[in-house]
Order: C-alpha cells, then structure tokens, then sequence
C-alpha cells in the first residue's frame, strides 16, 4: 500500500517537477552557471523518477500505478496512469532532455543567442506537458498537455525574434492549433457523446456494435487532429519550426513535439478504438494509403532540400509516417514496431539535429552543398552522423534495424504489400538522401570527376583542415545519442519488453 | 432584513446615487461606491445560499400582495445574472479612481460615479423584477444612464457613438414596451407568473405572437444580435476605459437574460419555439454572426473595437446554446454568460490599464508593450487564451459544454463551424500578441499618443493588476474548479423547464 502511494506521489512529481524547475530557471536567470545547473539536476532527478516508475512498472505489470488530480466535469477528469508506451515515451523523452541539455549549454553560449533564460524555461514547460502527455489516462488529459506543449514552444519556435520567426511562428501555431481545435477537440467532444467515456481503456472505448461509420470518420478526425504526427497535408508546420534554435529542433521537433503526436496516434489507435475494430472501419485503409503517400513524397522532398536541418525535418515527416502507418497496420508486430519506431527515429534524428547545430555554431555552414571535406575539421560529429543515418535508413549496427523490421513483418502478416513495397523504397530514398552527406563529408572528391569550382572549394577547405569540433557540452551529448543508437541495437530488450507489455495489458483485458 | 434582501440588491445602489452629489470629492465618492457595490455583491451572495438552499424568494414591493402591487421574484436564473452584474461592478470599479482621473474632466467625476451606480441598479432591477413593466422601466434607467456614460468619453466619436446607442436602444425599448402593452391588454396583468399562466390560456394567438415577436425584435436589439448589433462597436470603443469593461461584462448578459426570461418564463417554450420557427432563425443568425463578428475582428487596428466584435461573435455562441431549446443548451449559455463576463471584463480592463499608460489602444501603439508592461499583457495572453477556449480557461469548459449540447442532437455540421470560429479568435488574439512581443516600441509615434503620455510607458498600478489579475485568476480557477458556475447554471436551466435539479 504505502509504496503504491510512493509511485503515485513519483508520478505525479514526474509531471510537476519541470514545472518547479521553469520557475527556478526565471528566478536563477541572472546567474547562468546556476540556472544550466538548475536544468540539469532536475533532468537527472527527472530521469531518476521515471527510471522509478519502470522498474515499479516492470517487476509487476498489473500493478496500476495511478493519480487523480481534479474532477473538471462529472466524469472527465485530469488523471494520469502509468502505461508500457507512456512509460517508454517518458524514459526517451526525460533522458534525451537532459543530452540536449547538455548540448544546448554549448550550442546557446557558442552562438551568442538572447533571451536564455526564456528558452530554458519554455523548454522545461513543453518537457512537463510530454511528461503529462505520456502519462495521461484518458484523452482529456492529453488534449490539454497537448495544448500546452503547443502554446510553450511557439516562444522557442520564435526565439529569434525576426519577421521570418514570426512567420514561421504563425504557421506552426495556425497549423497546431487549427487542426487539434478543429479536429481532435470534436473527435474528443464526439466520442465521449457516442462512446461516453474517453478514457484509455484496453481493447477500445467503443462498443462492438458501434456505427462504422461514425467510428470511422471519428477515426480521421483523429489521425488529421493530432497535428503534430504530420500527416501529410497537415505537416508545413514542421519544417517552419526549423527557424527554431537547434536544440529545440533536436528534441521538440524531432523527439518530444512529433513523437507526442505519434504517440497519441498510437494510444487513440489501441486503447481507444482497440485493433480489433480498426481493421473493419472503411477510413483506416484511406488513412494507411495517406499515411504511404506522406512516407514517400516527404522523402522525394527530402532530397531536393539544400538546407540541412530541412532536410532533416521531412525526413522526420516521413518516418513519422511510419509509425502513423504501424498503428493504422493494427496487428501485433506493427504496432511494436511502432513503439520501437518511436525511440529509434529518436535517438537517430536527435543525433543528427545536433550534428547540423554543430556545423553551424562552428563552420557556420547550413547548406549541404557547402560541406564539402568538413569530415576532416569535424569528424567526431561527422561520425556519428554517419550512423544515424544508419539507424534512420534502419540498417545493422543501428537500433532502427528493429524497428523496421517489426513494421515490415506487421505489413507482411495483414497482407498490405502496397504498404511493403512503399517501406523498402522509402529506406532506399533515405540512403539517397542521408548518406552522400557524411560521404561527401570524408570523401570530398568522391569516386568522380569534380568541376573547378567544386575544385576551389576543396582547396579552401584543405586550407584550414585543422580539427574544428563543437564546444565540449555540445560534443558529449552528439556522442551519447550517436553510442545509444548502438547500444539500442545490441540491447534491445528493454525496449522490446515495454513495447510488447502495451500490447499484453491489452491481451489480458480482453480475455477477461 | 434578510427577507429584504430581493430589494436591497435593487435599491441599495439607487438610494447610494444622489448621495454622491453630498460628498462631492471624488475619491471619497470613489470609495463610497466602492462600499455600495461590493455591499451589493455581499447582497447577491447571500441570495444565491438562501435561493439555493430554499428554493425561489418572492418578495412584495410595499407589501402589496403581487397581482396588485409590484413583485420581485428572485429564482436560479437572476442570481446567476445578479452576482455576475455585482462581482464585475466591483471589481471594475477599484480601478476606476485613476482610470477616470485620466479619461474624464475632474468636474464631471462625481456625475460619473451617479451614472454608474444608476446603470448598476437598473442592471440590477431588470433582473430582479418580478413585472413585465418594471423591466421597462428599470431598462430606461439603465440605458439613459449608459448613454451618458458613452458620451464621456474623451474621444469626439463618444458623442456619436452614445447618440447611435440612443437612437437603437431606444427602438429596442420602444418595441418591447409595445410588446408588454399588447399583452397587458390581452390579459390584464403584469406580473410574469400571472401572464404565464393566462397567456397559455388564450384562445386567440395572433396578438399574443405580435407582441412576442415585438419583445423579440426588441431584446435582440438591445442584445446586439447581429445583424442588429451595429450600435455595440462604437459604443465599447468610444466610452472611458471603465465603462467599456463593466458594460463588456454585464449589459448584453441582461439582454440574454430578458430574451430567456421572455421566452421560457412568459409565453412558455411551446409558444416561443412552436409559433414561428426562432430555434432555426437564431441558430443561423448566431452563426453568422460568429463568423461575421469575429472576421470583422481581425481586421481591426483598434484593440478595443477588436474586443468589441469578439463580443459580438460570443452572443452569436450563447444564442447557439439557447436556439437548441434543451437543458443541455441552455445550461452553455448561461454558462458562457458567466464566463464570458470574465474574460471581456478582464480584457478590457487591461486595455484601460493601456490606455493609462499610452494613452492609446491601437495595435499600432502597443508595439513592443510586452517588456513594458509585462503583466498587463500576460493578462491579455491569458484572457484571450480563454476567448479562445483553451483547456484550462473558463472558455474551454463553456465550448466543451455547447459542442456537447449541439452533437447530442446530432448536429455535427453546427460543431464544426462552431470550432472553426473559435479559430478566427485565434487569429485575433494572436494579431496582438505579435504586435505587442515581436515588435520594438514604438517611441516617434506621438500622432496617437495624447499629451504628456508620450514618455515613460512603465507597469500599471497595482490599483490595475490586483482587479486584473484577479480576474484572470477567475478565468483559470472557474476554467478548472467548474463546480459553482456549471451548478449555477445548471439548476438555472433546469428550472426554467421544471425539471428538479
């Protein structure tokens, strides 16, 4: 009983904590040794929780580590439970917080930007609203840390402050907001109409002889209101966001923000239309086919960008695509794969975020045409761009390995071999794409004749060859993500067994 | 003294207005007002508990027994509408000393102070009254208070604008008191209970249905429905600063109440919804006014005219939630006429704080105004959240409550226009939120700066923040702690179709 009591209060404190630390980085502001302090314990402390709730997760998995925080209207209330996938959102999400951390204490002091004090403070408020978000027990409690994770990075997306922030700034709220008040605020408010109760339940919330197509077209409202999964033609938000500074693109835009819209897909697609009704809705083949399109056409985009942190943000459109496609797949190994999508693309893309930073606070390069030979001034950070882009392309020794193969063993078993076909082209696109990058970057003659130009610039680049690495805090944390793209491959089974367990708790429910 | 209460909420406030003139200086009247309205507040307090606790309060005026003499009828509906209009009043009220001392010439300040207690008790009466001509007479008390009140403003166009108040709500008053005379000549009676009862038992309709649709035509007027809401903008924009909060937060809530009283107290649902087709009629006019309103809205460069029009399109979502014609409905409206009280109230009294220190409300001259007035617009970004319904806010818990009304009968096309428009609010506010955070101040625009107020734009007085902030405070507490509005409101609606809460 009282350690029952124990994991409630840890996570409950799990959701407050980033809270307290946003108000402690405005009161520490004057003094940025101790506010980045301040950070940083209480990401470690962060991360001590939610290790907590894990291993308490872990040793008995019946066990129903619960809150409840308010009543707001007869039957719809502000609670949180403790669940395999958000347990898994939150142990990415809390670890990878204090590696950007780490990373953005380089990166901000290195570039010389403003208004530290009110990055790290909304960085800490979007960072409590995906603790909220992960451990949310019904749809309610998720729309509102949606809400607010939305509201708390439009100040980072604008961080800069300039007209082309602004603007960008004014697509990802209009997109953000438009899409999750239009949609999923009606597919919430219907559903607790049709279903009469929105809260995440094993096996679904509706019942078998709902209407099909009621339940199918809420399944839409769904998959186009979660905004944040980027489903293609709701996904110009996220390329916006890269005005952002980079440690914001790297965690929010590729981990926290996109993987809490995946997330939510994800919940809404088990445990609350359960896949066992999602096969027989007539909207879920459309949504799949939607969901193909965005995979390829954001990976053709993808290739056609110059600007490196574009193209790293369709990239991310497409592999979110793969994770809408595991849930829409609605079998077993297809939405493990999912789950296991979702930290893999994490750890990879992360990576890959904090490479582009670090060109660009030491070469002050952005363009993938210019980085040509900067294998030899930076080659810790072009190393581990390699293997991201490994794990992104979902090849041995990356963690991504697994993840793909799960979602191709889903397509294969529910005989959508569209769907096959469109997951191994999209890999052969991101080799396209990811890999000439590093290539260039070590090989700047390649296996080709270059023109003069090219010629010029390499012997510009000779010139200053000599070793030109990012600052040491940004270093630590590319090299941390880029071993844990590694180290995921070798040991996967703790991600395995989470992604798994989401499905037992189900399985057991059901036969009841 | 507690059986007197029905008639001290109307009477205390009214009896306090000529007493202004003995005191003559202005921050003792100030303060005198302040007392009177927050003892007014105390009154409607302890209304609600008895009303709540035993049920509807019948009080008779002089002790004339009620077909004869006036009654005031005190029930779940008015002591909602009764401390809505009393809480705004006060709160608005405490910053009005400084608000005024820079709005209005310093001679006119105790006349303000009359009027405004004047438009209180009127506001208070209407509500109160238990007789359909009481109501008029209570609705002239406020209006030819509130007329002049508009005319103070500083600006020329307040003259104007309070003339084209006059002249529509005039019309309005007009046709509803030709709308009472009909029926007193078909019954014989003024009294609300005593009509409801006889007019369900005419045989003959058709003068009963002109009258109603005269009270209709004239409670929309006055209620600002579009397209009948054209005297609203230039009124809120060109009165003082204080008097555009406390008529944003309480007149047009009268109206909704006179429109709800006369629809389901006086002729009775089955006459009101069954005569002519009103439930279609206000659904489409409240939908397009949303959409009218608060496309309007965006196109503003003056923030309290921007303001204006969000008001305008909010009415358009009350009337959504009263044209379904259940509890359901009925229950977001009353609940989106408290809340909505307190986010226009909280709006616009950070305006008036504005207005203190830049002496302007076009989005040209709030540039940069999010580092020098930090708390002021954290204000702003907060209440306009709550206009826009995000969870957490007072908004939010009033859209969650009209969707639910508006799918439950199946009318998905109504909900997703109905989100759509609170979208357009998302655009406005954000217009603001732009100027005021991404743009640098602006110091060489003293075309719209008035005299001496050009320099040294600082924080407003804490005689601001605290009423401000308190209001925003209520937005969030109400938007989370839902309990006493929805109850309020719920036993409201559900008493007016006689069901037992």
């Amino acid at each position: 009983m009282i350690s029952d009591m124990n994991e409630s209060l840890i996570l409950q404190l799990a959701i407050v904590l980033p809270l307290l630390t946003s108000a402690l980085i405005i009161a520490t502001g004057k003094n940025p040794n101790v506010r980045e302090g301040v950070t940083i314990v209480s990401a470690l402390v962060l991360i001590y929780f939610v290790f907590n709730l894990y291993s308490a997760f872990s040793n008995d998995p019946n066990q129903v580590i619960s809150a409840l925080w308010w009543e707001l209207i007869p039957g719809l209330t502000i609670s949180f439970k403790v669940e395999a996938l958000g347990v898994l959102f939150a142990l990415i999400a809390s670890f990878l917080w204090l590696v950007t951390t780490s990373y953005a204490i380089g990166y901000m002091r290195g570039h010389g930007e403003k208004n530290q004090t009110r990055f790290y403070c909304c960085f800490a408020v979007a960072i409590a609203a995906v603790m909220g978000i992960a451990f949310s027990a019904n749809l309610f409690t998720l729309f509102i840390f949606y809400e607010v994770l939305t509201l708390s990075t439009y100040p980072l997306v604008t961080h800069a402050g300039t007209e082309k922030a602004k603007k960008s700034g004014r697509v990802y709220l209009g997109i953000l907001l438009t899409t999750s008040i239009l949609f999923l605020l009606s597919a919430i408010v219907s559903t607790w109409v049709v279903a009469g109760s929105v809260e995440f339940t094993a096996g679904g919330v509706f019942s078998p002889d709902v209407d099909k197509t009621i339940a199918g077209v809420l399944l839409v409202l769904f998959v186009f209101g979660v905004g944040k999964a980027a489903i293609m033609p709701f996904h110009r938000w996220l390329p916006a966001a890269m005005v952002a500074p980079t440690p914001v693109s790297a965690l929010l835009h590729a981990v926290a923000v996109v993987k809490a819209g995946v997330f939510t897909i994800l919940k809404v697609c088990v445990f609350i239309f359960g896949i066992d009704l999602l096969p027989s809705l007539a909207t879920t083949d459309f949504l799949l086919y939607l969901a193909a399109a965005t995979v390829l056409l954001s990976s053709i985009v993808a290739m056609r960008q110059d600007n490196l942190k574009l193209r790293l943000a369709y990239s991310t459109v497409s592999q979110l695509g793969y994770v809408t496609i595991g849930a829409l797949l609605a079998s077993e190994s297809a939405a493990i794969g999912s789950a296991l999508h979702i930290a893999a693309h994490a750890f990879g893309k992360i990576t890959l975020f904090f490479c582009a930073g670090a060109i660009l606070v030491s070469l002050h390069k952005s363009n993938i045409s210019e980085m040509r030979g900067i294998g030899r001034q930076m080659p810790i950070t072009m190393a581990a761009f390699f293997i991201a882009s490994l794990s992104i392309i979902g090849v041995p020794p990356a963690v991504g390995t697994w993840s793909k193969w799960f979602l191709l063993m889903g397509s294969i078993e529910t005989e959508h071999y569209i769907i096959m076909s469109v997951l191994m082209i999209s890999s052969l696109l991101n080799i396209a794409y990811l890999i000439p990058i590093p290539f260039h970057a070590f090989f700047p003659n390649g296996f080709t004749n270059k023109g003069e130009a090219e010629d010029s610039a390499i012997s510009d680049v000779q010139s200053n060859s000599q070793i030109k690495e990012a600052p040491l805090p940004s270093l630590i944390a590319i090299v941390i993500t880029a071993t844990g793209c590694i180290a995921l491959f070798i040991y996967p089974q703790p991600l395995y067994e989470l992604a798994t367990a989401m499905l037992e708790t189900r399985a057991v429910n059901y036969a009841e | 003294m507690v059986s007197q209460l029905p008639v001290l909420q109307v009477i205390l406030p009214l009896m306090a207005a000529p007493l202004c003139l003995l005191l003559k200086r202005s921050t003792l009247v100030w303060l005198f007002c302040l007392i009177v309205s927050f003892l007014s507040l105390l009154i409607s307090i302890l209304l609600v508990q008895q009303v709540s606790t035993s049920g509807p309060i019948d009080y008779a005026f002089g002790g004339w027994d009620v077909p004869w003499g006036i009654g005031y009828r005190i029930d779940q509906l008015n002591v909602l509408l009764l401390i809505v209009i009393t809480a705004m009043s006060s709160v608005v009220l405490i910053a009005a000393k400084e608000s005024i001392a820079r709005e209005i010439d310093p001679e006119k300040h105790v006349y303000f102070y009359i009027l405004y207690l004047l438009s209180l008790s009127g506001m208070l009466g209407i509500v109160a009254t238990g007789d359909a001509f009481n109501i008029f007479v209570f609705l002239e008390i406020t209006s030819l208070s509130v007329y002049a009140l508009i005319a103070m403003g500083r600006h020329r166009r307040a003259l104007w604008a309070s003339y084209q108040y006059l002249i529509m709500g005039t019309i309005g008053a007009t046709f509803i008191l030709i709308g009472i005379g009909m029926m007193y000549q078909m019954t014989g009676t003024l009294n609300i209970t005593d009509l409801s009862v006889r007019l369900a038992e005419l045989p003959q309709k058709r003068t009963i249905l002109t009258a109603f649709v005269f009270i209709i035509v004239g409670v929309c007027l006055k209620l600002a429905l579009f397209p009948l809401h054209l005297w609203l903008p230039n009124a809120y924009t060109y009165a003082p600063s204080i008097v555009s909060a406390f008529l944003a937060a309480t007149a047009t809530k009268v109206a909704i109440y006179l429109l709800i009283r006369f629809t389901y107290s006086v002729f009775g649902p089955s006459l009101s919804f069954a005569a002519i087709p009103l439930q279609t009629l206000f659904m489409a006019l409240g939908l397009v006014g949303i959409f009218v309103a608060s496309v309007t809205a965006i196109y503003q460069t003056n923030v309290k005219k921007l303001f204006a029009y969000s008001s305008i399109a909010h009415i358009g979502y009350m009337i959504l939630g009263f044209s379904t014609g259940t509890v359901a409905g009925l229950t977001a409206t009353l609940l989106h006429v408290f809340n909505h009280a307190l986010m226009k109230s909280a709006l616009f009294l950070a305006l008036a704080a504005v207005m203190l220190r830049i002496g302007s409300v076009q989005l040209s001259s709030m540039q940069g105004l999010g580092r020098q007035m930090p708390w002021t617009m954290a204000a702003i970004v907060l209440a306009g959240l709550s206009l826009i319904g995000v969870p957490l806010t007072v908004g939010f818990v009033s859209k969650w409550y009209l969707l639910v009304a508006i799918i439950e009968q199946g009318n998905w096309v109504v909900a997703g226009l109905i989100l759509m428009g609170s979208l357009l609010a998302v655009i406005y506010v954000w217009r603001i939120v732009e100027v005021a955070y991404f743009k640098e101040p602006a110091t060489a625009q003293k075309g719209d700066v008035l005299e001496g107020a050009a320099g040294g734009s600082t924080e407003a007085p804490l005689s601001f923040l605290i009423p401000i902030w308190l209001l925003v405070g209520a937005n969030i507490y109400f938007g989370i702690d839902t309990r006493f509005s929805t109850q309020l409101a719920q036993s409201a609606a559900q008493s007016l179709f006689g069901v037992s809460p």
